[in-house]
């Protein structure tokens, strides 16, 4: 078998399983196992950065999705939780209403996308010979000229002050 | 050569699945847990769009980073509201956390 089928082969399982975990975690009864199966959808979602070649968003996607964000999931869960708790359904007209609007969605989207042409036939930096270096990635974040991110970076470092202050406040107890 | 639009179609029913949980589910964690779904697809799409189609640049990649840093924010604050939520009302299903107030 040569590469190019393999990695076809590898990327159909790795999206049908993405598929079905998201199923899985958004239908599931134990919030838990939902965000257990968010876990595996996210890392899922980092396989697909590896294929594109993006290493290093495939490692962030890890260490924040998988390592920070899931972590804080559970710990909500277990803080907020009963012992035995049943999830309560909604009444039936919704489900129905969700699927017609996802339904709905899916064939809209689609279609949209299915029926434009992409052109990047001649474009050979997905066949993975074409790694990111760190050093681009670096001085891409840290730039200031045009196409460079250290604005973004730095408003996003007071977002993330401005979250840590206001998730304390709401969350101190009285 | 795995085609553009089979990562498309994933990351698209990814999103309407997490659209579908949005909608149906009750309790506030699983309605989160949803939204997190849907904002991975959306990052799946930058990322991709960028290999493919404009792959001398960077900006659907840092786009993709700059999300995933933005959705841990939103992530740490809803649930720091839930966590407040259930102190207060003793429960966290939408339809009875109708006064924010308190």
């Amino acid at each position: 078998m040569d590469t190019a089928l393999i990695n076809l082969i590898i990327f159909v399982a790795l999206g049908t399983v993405s598929l079905v975990l998201s199923v899985l975690a958004v239908s599931s009864k134990s919030l838990l196992r939902s965000a257990t199966y968010l876990l595996l959808v996210l890392l899922c979602t980092a396989g697909f950065y590896l294929f594109l070649n993006y290493h290093f968003l495939a490692a962030v996607q890890v260490s924040v999705y998988a390592g920070g964000v899931v972590i804080l999931f559970v710990f909500a869960i277990f803080l907020t939780t009963k012992n035995d708790e049943k999830m309560v359904p909604h009444e039936r007209r919704r489900y129905v209403l969700g699927a017609l609007a996802m339904l709905a969605g899916v064939a809209l989207t689609a279609f949209i996308l299915l029926k434009r042409e992409y052109l990047y036939r001649d474009n050979t930096s997905m066949l993975g010979d074409a790694e990111l270096s760190m050093q681009t990635i670096g001085q891409t974040l840290m730039g200031t000229e045009k196409y460079q991110y250290l604005l973004p970076f730095e408003v996003l470092s007071i977002l993330l002050l401005a979250c840590i202050i206001g998730g304390l406040l709401i969350a101190k107890k009285k | 050569m795995i085609k553009v639009e089979y990562y498309l179609i994933i990351s698209t029913l990814m999103f309407f699945i997490g659209i579908f949980g949005f909608i149906t589910r009750k309790n506030m964690i699983a309605i989160l847990i949803s939204l997190e779904l849907v904002l991975n697809a959306v990052e799946i799409n930058f990322a991709v769009f960028n290999r493919y189609l404009f792959p001398h640049q960077l900006e659907g990649m840092f786009f993709s980073l700059f999300g995933i840093a933005i959705t841990a924010a939103e992530t740490a604050v809803a649930l720091a509201i839930i966590i407040n939520a259930y102190r207060r009302i003793g429960d966290i299903n939408i339809n009875d956390v109708t006064r924010l107030k308190g």
